[in-house]
């Protein structure tokens, strides 16, 4: 008895997360690079070890029979807040590449098992559009049930948030334009000073690299100096122009999309992706050119004056002249269904299903370039699964499993049987909760 | 002899010539009242559904569709938008819903409705030629008080919803039903939620009221009654009118605000009645039996037992968004997903609505997910055909493909719920409508560029 207790216990001890062998059978596995197989997948290690008609089954694998059902890999969202502890948005400076969401994510916001259930496995965390240069930002495995490290994309690359237009207009105009003073306004209210917010910014950050350069040129030549002093603000832009961080730009008209690649190229920086980018239909040659990503909404439009031009035909314009698209949500509830906006991209603008489910998985990886480890189901990447019941880019098909890592974190029959025993357990706590209510209501009023 | 063949050929050109009198040949129709019929034609004359079936002879020389592989449904119906009183959310300027006023009932949404808006080109190319339009941005998720911009006291009653067709060349040629509905804003304890935040459930509400939370809950239940006094008063004062209009008594004049309510207390009107949480609309029942009024729930977000209550007093409701957040952290994920199965399990009879402009055009993807969360199919359609047309009055006249109904008609090259399915045309009352509009147009535009 004490010795089977031991055993129980070294067994979770020594079973590391992924560890688990599971064998998905009878799927139709829609692999995004290598076309559509009707067979199996192996997960080992946490791994992708086999994709076929037929595999090699491991003894003792954990078998998850998925027969008539679809399995896709994991759903990337490019655009997310979810998993934030309070607001998104270090607004009082314009230039606020200083703070990191790194700092304040929360593993408990239930949007993480929401996205979960709704197939993602990834998502980039942004900080907000509320200046025009923001906060860095972290790309995360939805592991619902880990602690804040145990869900950040280890190795992913860093990243910062950039936003034009509106919204880093907006701290510029707080009387929306009507009344402000210079005193309660904050620098950029227009297109033309986020320009220049930018610029002022890199221009700042070359002197300090240059700064650097020299020192670590001297140092490394043996000279001893003391080290010029470290600005956190401008060290995440000196990674910019290192190549070492990737600038998300949260955009929407065209004029705007041209600026920030020009100023790019004048700095000699690269911008990863731009973000809602709904005119990027009108620059995409331009975008293409630059070789940046785009991450765009399916439909959304009219919500605000600068998305009085955004058409549904914005991802299949833009693919169709190079640019890598993905389609993200910003939306706690939209994430949950990203692959019916990837289905959308085949109703309007007709791309093919491979593209669009391309759009949701491989093409964000690509983006956040963590493409080497997720986005497709090949041998060797990342056991990051989604099993659907149906056809995954129709609006009938819901998720049923999930894994991450080869470890199940979704499963909808265990949610749903799970319902009835916690719904009495929260009963339960109410009850207690009213009781301990009621014995404490004399104390509470001594003087009644 | 000579005669006829004059009078024909006068009859065959008219037919040419008018642009609502055409026949469907080759089409599967699926009419929702009825079974599907494969390979039929469809003669539309004057804008009405004059026959269906196979064996329909089209007179010489009238127009042709030719649907061969292709679908004919009834066209879609949104039971709860802003159309045409909303442009651009974030622009004040462009919005007409929401109006100052704590009971409004002599307002009408109608006349708002600005035929030119962007959205209704948007809308009709995904096959909705029908929607309820509200005054009350209260319709957009439940939420606020009267308007998104303005503060004041917690509107009540926002003013009258009219149902539309989303085409025409001014309102009056759009309007199906000019009051379609009286919409009033059941007052809640704990707010009706919607974008701002979900409202608070019950069983946390229960929680607070005995504990630290138990002054500003003590004041809010204060506010509520406070409010739904008033609602009494209000009707109390409604009725006195009608009262003495009828009698013709000396001194009477005229009141715009009571005018609007007797069709109302007729139950002429339904009440369209926001209410999110399970509480609030039992209070809501309770309230319209008490008035004795005929009411429309709008936007439930919980059914649970109340769900029993609307059955039994045959209580339409309209539900949506179905692709929404869950209202508490714990409540289960697709808890949204699962409420038209719910209803349809009560026996409740509902439509659905997008609550918003700018997702109208994916109703039927709404109404998809619903299916996939439990809902029969069959029930989905319904929901945003013909019941929707007989919860809003005119289920004689929309809602379905029978003989004798407005040829609102969508012609598809599939499943009308699935996201991948094409339409190829859009008639609304027997008029094609071009499925172009601004979007298509810049496609055009810029994938030549």
């Amino acid at each position: 008895m004490t010795k089977l207790k031991i055993l129980l216990a070294a067994s979770i001890v020594l079973a590391p997360l992924g560890a688990e062998t599971t064998v998905i059978r009878n799927a139709t596995i829609m692999t995004v690079t290598k076309g559509t197989v009707k067979g199996s997948i192996v997960v080992k290690d946490g791994k992708i070890a086999e994709v076929g008609e037929k595999v090699m089954e491991p003894a003792g694998a954990k078998i998850i029979d998925a027969g008539g059902q679809y399995v896709i890999p994991g759903i990337i969202d490019c655009h997310s807040h979810i998993a934030v502890d309070g607001s998104v948005n270090e607004g009082s400076v314009s230039v606020s590449s200083m703070v990191d969401i790194k700092d304040v994510i929360n593993p408990e916001d239930i949007a993480i098992y929401r996205a979960l259930a709704g197939g993602v496995t990834t998502a980039n965390i942004l900080h907000g559009s509320a200046n025009a240069i923001g906060g860095q930002t972290l790309v995360l495995k939805m592991r619902w049930g880990r602690d804040a490290q145990g869900l950040i994309f280890e190795g992913a690359m860093p990243g910062i948030k950039f936003a034009l237009g509106e919204n880093p207009k907006r701290a510029g105009n707080p009387q929306g334009g009507r009344g402000a003073t210079t005193v309660e306004a904050r620098y950029p209210a227009t297109r033309m000073g986020i320009e220049d917010t930018i610029r002022e910014a890199f221009n700042e950050a070359k002197a300090y690299k240059a700064e650097w350069d020299a020192y670590n040129a001297k140092a490394a030549a043996g000279e001893r100096l003391i080290p010029p002093r470290k600005d956190l603000k401008l060290e995440p832009l000196k990674e910019i122009l290192e190549g070492k961080r990737y600038i998300h730009a949260h955009c929407y008209r065209a004029d705007e999309i041209l600026m920030l690649m020009r100023v790019a190229d004048d700095f000699g920086f690269k911008i990863r992706t731009f973000q809602h980018v709904l005119e990027g239909y009108k620059v995409a040659k331009e975008i293409a050119a630059h070789g940046a990503g785009a991450s765009t909404f399916s439909d959304w439009f009219n919500f605000k004056v600068e998305a009085g031009d955004a058409i549904p035909y914005n991802a299949a314009i833009m693919q169709k002249y190079g640019v890598v698209v993905s389609m993200n949500s910003d939306d706690a509830e939209l994430m949950r269904h990203l692959n019916t906006e990837a289905g959308k991209a085949m109703r309007y603008g007709g791309v093919t299903e491979t593209e669009a489910l391309a759009m949701v998985t491989l093409n964000p990886a690509k983006q956040l370039g963590i493409e080497n480890r997720v986005g497709s189901i090949e041998a060797g990447k990342d056991a990051d699964l989604v099993i659907y019941d149906k056809y995954p880019l129709s609006d009938f098909a819901k998720v049923q499993k999930v894994l991450i890592d080869g470890n199940l974190y979704f499963d909808r029959d265990q949610e749903v049987t799970g319902r009835a025993a916690k719904q009495a357990e929260k009963q339960r706590l109410l009850d207690k909760e009213k009781q301990e209510q009621q014995r404490q209501q004399p104390q509470r009023r001594p003087g009644a | 002899m000579k005669t006829l063949a004059i009078l024909i050929g006068c009859a065959m050109a008219a037919w040419a010539a008018s642009n609502d009198t055409f026949v469907i040949r080759n089409a599967d129709v699926y009419p929702v009242t009825g079974a599907e019929m494969k390979g039929v034609s469809v003669l539309v004359q004057d804008g009405k559904i004059a026959d269906i079936g196979a064996k329909i002879v089209a007179p010489k020389g009238m127009r042709v569709v030719d649907a061969k592989g292709l679908r004919v449904y009834p066209g879609m119906i949104d039971s709860a938008t802003e159309l045409g009183l909303a442009e651009i959310e974030s622009v004040r300027e462009s919005v007409d819903t929401g109006e100052l006023g704590e009971f409004m009932p002599q307002l009408r949404a109608l006349v708002a409705v600005n035929p030119g808006s962007e959205h209704f080109g948007v809308v009709r190319v995904n096959g909705i030629t029908s929607a309820m339009t509200f005054p009350s941005s209260g319709a957009r998720g439940g939420g606020g008080g009267g308007g998104r911009f303005g503060g004041g006291e917690q509107q009540l009653i926002s003013g009258q919803a009219a149902l539309i067709h989303t085409d025409g060349w001014t309102w009056e040629d759009m309007a199906i039903q000019r009051t379609a509905a009286m919409h009033l804003l059941f007052p809640s304890i704990a707010g009706r939620g919607g974008r701002g935040g979900a409202p608070v459930p019950d069983s946390v509400l229960e929680l607070i009221s005995g504990t630290a939370g138990a002054s500003s809950y003590t004041q809010a239940r204060r506010t509520y009654e406070q409010q739904i006094g008033k609602l009494n008063d209000f009707f109390d004062q409604a009725r006195q009118y009608q009262k003495e209009k009828a009698a013709h008594a000396p001194g009477f004049r005229t009141d715009l605000k009571m005018e609007a309510m007797i069709p109302v207390l007729e139950g002429k009107v339904p009440m369209a009645v926001s209410a999110s949480r399970a509480s609030a609309i039992h209070d809501a029942i309770a309230f319209a039996d008490k008035q004795n009024i005929k009411i429309v729930l709008l936007q439930p977000r919980e059914l649970g037992k109340v769900a029993a209550e609307l059955k039994a007093k045959n209580i339409p409701v309209i539900l949506g968004r179905v692709l929404a957040l869950p209202q508490a952290e714990d409540d289960a994920y697709d808890q949204a997903f699962t409420l038209p199965s719910e209803a349809y399990k009560a026996g409740v009879k509902f439509a659905f609505g997008t609550f918003d402009n700018e997702f109208v055009r994916n109703l039927p993807f709404e109404a998809a997910t619903a299916v996939a969360f439990g809902l029969p199919y069959d029930e989905a359609l319904k929901a945003i055909t013909i019941n929707p047309a007989q919860i809003w009055g005119v289920g004689n006249e929309l809602g379905s493909v029978e003989k004798g109904k407005w040829a609102d008609l969508v012609i598809t090259t599939g499943d009308l719920l699935e996201i991948q399915t094409g339409i190829k045309h859009l008639y609304i009352k027997g008029k094609e409508v071009e499925l172009s509009n601004k979007q298509t147009r810049l496609y055009e535009k810029y994938v030549a560029r």
